[in-house]
């Protein structure tokens, strides 16, 4: 049997809610003052999700990144591979908002698509003295 | 090079978006937004996280797409719009005097002007925290700048001081980047940022959060190289003995928003002390007639839906004042602060307008407070209104609506108190 | 590398130093550690040209003060750099203060000075409406002035390049190699520099160098902390305000800066450290209670800035030295340069001047000292739009020659992109935000360049053609950024997933 104590963000009071449970049955729930903070505490406990918003490499774009989000929540746990898959992913410009940057994004069928514009530039490379 | 509008806005961040729109809805013909950065949405490209528009579209967005929703409006509705365009001066009588690459300085002569120019970042120096002065301290919007717009990292191993909803963000985004946030740090007991925050920025990458504490001392000397962080007492000063070393080379300063009022001052606009914006009427209306203000440059806000909201309030005023359809009351009612308010926007009311039912009073608490009442009083202490409120704290923008029928031509004060909720 | 003088210290006394013996046809090097000039004392002084009224005439600090003080005028109009006599007045509250008072004002009569006038009562509150009400008494000397040290120090360098001195950045001075009592060459990290006359201007670090040469003298490093307030504030006072001045030091002042700014401080006290100076709470509040000693309304908020000195004091000597080394030939040591160091500079480098002239007599007689007919006293005009903002068609005639001068570059401060690519493009290299901070402000403003650095960053890589991630604030080791985004999660990975709950 595990007991977790979870803080409510569903609004400012910040319940904090007592969850035991044993492996995927609810024992009991404590300490919520409204039936979101019921709703919010058995996604959270069981599976917890998160929208992850981050940047994506540009080529050729007016800005050197275009900011993506995901579609949908995926699993939390996933959130800092998912960063290290991202970072591989370069897009041409030009980039429309609401664009799918990434189909599929970790095998979540959650998709990542851009969250604005960003405009095509024929800019001069600058070579760098190193 | 002379210009004329009817309607100019300074600044292209949410406030002066939905200023232009509004005005626009509300008959006004020649508007013109200047805005000092390459692209409009003020901060909003930057924040690329989500958590806007769930009053204003009753959806959840991240900045950038927020500020695209108005954006792609402009071009619709024949707004000029100037970017990379600076303004040094505005008049009293309208006069604005700008300055841009292409068209050099420009000379406008307006009728309405809009003041949306936003806010600072309250910085190291503006808090005297001690020691050297190396490379590696930035205010947490200037890193969020490089990291999502400009696109580089400027640190590696991170403190963040201030527990605000920027703070606690960017602690996560450099988390997610690939850099190591040692300690978020908060002088207060309480954090003034959204629990969503809390739980979703700090909690879910075992960020430690300390509260009482503060940042006493940095070191290095080219880079960052360590802080020393003490617990603090009631009155916010450095417990001594309680001092300890973090090594980072990254220092994140959340502390505090100043709206930008230069230009407000200099045109002889009196600031409310406690806001640090002007002091305006219903309509957000300045002392000087025919300048309004709005979003952050006015008062601080912590959603960028309430911006908007303001914005639009403006962009019907500046309609109203345009077309001189607008009735004065024969006093103003002054609405002061009473118990836990820190201030109210508006500072005061001044029209008369037939069919209003109700005006919405933006307020902040000082401290925290459970199960309280809002209360409004006249002079003598009569309660006017009173309104139940589960939780106030002075992270979250309150508001409350002043119903019209309560304005009677005798009031001319209005204090908002708070009281606790006596059991019943 | 071989020359005829090796100047160590690109502080204002090596520089000033540096530019007048460019009057000479000398070839000249002027090697400084730090990736700029200014980087020592220069930048962290209060800024006062003084009367003179202080010191006894018959030291140098007393004859070369009162000698340089006239000069500023024309230097700094030459220089293209502010300066403003604004008088300072020396105020007192109680009797003794009044006699103390006197007797300032007999010394600086004695030096010469004219018009020093002793203030009282209600003209005392004419002058200074802000005043503590409690003062009684004040001295008034009208010659005293403002400047900004650094600002000086970079046009003494400039106007010194432009003049033919080579001057090396980043390059620190190891030893000082002698052959038979004779300068033969200096060591530095960046090789060898083969010369047989070398002036120490080298300031904390005057005493290290001078031991290479056998001359002992110990600095003791003295830390004075300052803080900075807001343009709105640099009208709270008329003058310059100072204590009753006690042996240490003239005390906390209050003073408007030669840009806007008011500046309270500097306390004053030992430390170990010679370098980069750290602010302490103790030295803030110390500087605060001394600065509302005069100004008793100062203001809580509006604070821009907050930084700390270092001066030179010589144990157990209350005077510069200026001489020759008699140990070595061709050493000349130009050390313990406080306060008031500033105020005497043209004098101290006249000084120097003639030093050297002796010197070459005695080392290379065949050598005659002979000034160029081809010294560019002035330097260019370098327009600031900060300064044309009530002549904006003035401005417009700029733009149109050249649109950078229309982009605003940093809003506080309204520094234009053209004032920033100028000062990139000036006779000593500018490479890190912090000197493109002291040479157009960019970065000193109230939100102390929130907004505008990582435009100034983005300038500087892009015109000197490196890399974002090499632009340092003050030289390397104070790089900005660390890496590019996406680079930093690919290199560290999920590495701190597993101290991560999840």
């Amino acid at each position: 049997m595990e007991e977790k104590e979870i803080v409510c963000i569903a609004c400012p009071i910040g319940c904090r809610i007592t969850i035991r449970a044993m492996d995927k049955n609810i024992i009991s729930i404590q300490g919520n003052s409204c039936p979101k903070g019921i709703e919010y505490i058995k996604e959270e406990y069981f599976n917890p999700l998160r929208i992850l918003t981050t940047t994506v490499k540009v080529i050729g774009g007016e800005l050197p990144l275009v900011s993506v989000k995901t579609e949908k929540a995926i699993p939390k746990k996933l959130l800092l591979e998912a960063m290290a898959e991202i970072a591989k992913i370069e897009v041409n410009a030009p980039v429309k908002i609401g664009q799918v940057i990434k189909d599929d994004l970790m095998g979540t069928g959650v998709s990542l698509i851009a969250t604005r514009n960003v405009k095509r530039v024929d800019f001069k490379l600058f070579s760098y003295k190193i | 090079m002379k210009l004329e509008y009817d309607l100019v806005i300074i600044g292209g961040g949410p406030a002066g978006l939905a200023v232009a729109l509004e005005a626009r809805r509300n008959t006004v013909k020649d508007i013109l937004l200047l805005e000092r950065d390459k692209y409009l949405g003020g901060i909003l490209p930057q924040c690329i996280h989500n958590g806007f528009g769930v009053q204003y579209f009753k959806e959840e967005l991240t900045g950038p797409e927020y500020a695209e929703r108005f954006i792609a409006k402009l071009n619709d509705n024949q707004i000029d719009v100037k970017t990379e365009t600076m303004v040094i001066k505005i008049t009293p009588d309208k006069r604005i005097i700008a300055i841009n690459r292409d068209d050099g300085l420009l000379h406008i002569q307006a009728k309405a002007v809009v003041l949306a120019m936003g806010c600072r970042e309250r910085t190291r120096e503006a808090i005297t925290i001690p020691g050297n002065r190396p490379a590696g301290i930035f205010t947490a919007g200037t890193a969020q700048r490089y990291i999502n717009i400009e696109g580089y990292i400027p640190g590696r191993e991170v403190v963040v001081l201030g527990s605000g909803d920027i703070g606690m963000i960017m602690a996560r985004r450099m988390t997610l980047e690939g850099a190591r946030v040692k300690a978020v740090l908060e002088i207060m007991p309480f954090s003034t940022g959204l629990i969503r925050n809390k739980v979703q920025c700090l909690d879910d990458f075992n960020i430690p959060l300390k509260f009482n504490h503060t940042i006493t001392r940095i070191e290095g000397r080219k880079r960052v190289e360590r802080v020393t962080v003490a617990q603090v007492d009631k009155n916010l000063q450095a417990i001594p003995g309680t001092e300890e070393e973090i090594s980072c080379d990254t220092i994140l300063l959340s502390v505090g928003l100043i709206p930008e009022n230069e230009l407000t001052r200099e045109v002889g606009i009196e600031l409310d002390p406690v806001t640090r914006g002007a002091i305006v009427n219903e309509n957000r209306e300045t002392e000087i007639e025919g300048i309004f203000a709005c979003g952050n440059v006015l008062h601080v806000h912590d959603l960028a839906d309430f911006a908007t909201e303001e914005g639009e309030i403006v962009g019907r005023a500046v309609g109203e004042y345009l077309k001189r359809s607008r009735k004065f009351r024969p006093q103003p009612i002054k609405i002061v602060t009473g118990d836990n308010i820190a201030y109210v926007v508006p500072q005061h009311i001044d029209f008369i307008v037939s069919g209003r039912k109700k005006i919405k009073i933006f307020m902040r608490v000082k401290k925290p407070a459970e199960k309280i009442r809002i209360n409004l009083l006249d002079v003598k202490g009569r309660v006017l209104g009173s309104y139940k409120k589960r939780i106030v704290t002075p992270g979250e923008m309150v508001s409350v609506y002043l119903p019209e029928v309560l304005l009677e031509d005798r009031l001319i004060n209005i204090t908002v108190s708070t009281e606790e909720e006596t059991k019943e | 590398m071989k020359t005829d003088v090796v100047i160590i210290g690109g502080g204002v006394i090596g520089t000033a130093i540096a530019r007048e013996l460019s009057r000479y046809s000398l070839n000249i090097i002027l090697i400084e550690k730090e990736d700029d000039v200014a980087m020592g004392t220069s930048k962290g002084n209060s800024g006062i040209i003084h009367a003179g009224y202080n010191d006894d005439s018959k030291t140098l600090k007393g004859e070369l003060n009162i000698k340089s003080n006239p000069k500023f005028d024309k230097l700094c109009a030459d220089l293209k750099i502010p300066f403003k006599r604004i008088g300072s007045l020396v105020i007192g509250f109680f009797e003794e203060d009044f006699r103390k008072l006197k007797k300032l004002k007999e010394n600086g009569e004695k030096n010469g000075i004219k018009n020093l006038e002793i203030i009282r009562g209600t003209k005392l509150f004419e002058l200074e409406p802000n005043l503590n009400p409690q003062a009684k008494y004040a001295l008034y000397a009208p010659s005293t002035g403002i400047i900004s040290p650094y600002k000086f120090t970079i046009a003494l360098a400039d106007n010194a390049v432009i003049n033919g001195v080579k001057v090396l950045l980043e390059t620190e001075a190891k030893d000082i190699r002698i052959k038979e009592k004779q300068v033969c060459s200096v060591v530095t990290n960046r090789g060898l520099i083969e010369t047989r006359v070398v002036i120490n201007a080298a300031g904390l670090h005057a005493d290290e160098v001078a031991e290479a040469a056998g001359d002992n003298f110990k600095i003791n490093p003295l830390k004075g902390e300052y803080q900075l307030f807001d343009k709105q504030w640099g009208n709270l006072v008329n003058h310059i305000l100072f204590p009753i001045p006690i042996k240490l030091s003239k005390g906390i002042l209050v003073a408007p800066t030669v840009h806007g700014n008011l500046l309270i401080g500097p306390n004053s006290y030992r430390v170990k450290e010679k370098d980069d100076p750290a602010t302490t709470n103790a030295g803030i509040k110390e500087v605060c209670e001394g600065a509302r000693k005069l100004i008793p309304n100062l203001p809580h908020q509006d604070l821009v800035a907050s930084f700390a000195g270092l001066r030179a004091d010589i144990e157990g000597r209350n005077d510069f030295i200026i001489e020759a080394s008699k140990k070595i030939r061709g050493f000349i040591n130009v050390a313990g340069i406080e306060s008031p160091g500033l105020s005497s500079v043209p004098a101290i480098a006249e000084m120097v001047s003639g030093i050297l002239k002796e010197v070459v007599k005695e080392i290379s007689p065949q050598l005659e000292l002979k000034y160029k007919d081809d010294f560019i006293e002035t330097l260019p005009e370098q327009p600031k739009f900060a300064d044309y903002l009530d002549k904006t068609g003035k401005w417009q005639e700029i733009i149109e020659k050249d649109a950078d001068y229309g982009e605003i570059i940093c809003r506080c401060e309204k520094v234009s992109k053209g004032e920033i690519l100028r000062a990139i493009h000036q006779p000593l290299p500018v490479r890190s935000l912090d000197a493109i901070k002291r040479r157009v402000r960019a970065g000193m403003g109230r939100c102390q360049g929130g907004f505008c650095s990582p435009k100034v960053l983005k300038i500087l890589s892009e015109e000197l053609k490196i890399s974002p991630l090499k632009i340092t604030k003050k030289g390397p080791g104070s790089e900005i950024l660390k890496t590019k985004t996406k680079e930093m999660i690919k290199e560290t990975g999920v590495k701190f997933k597993d101290e991560i709950r999840v």
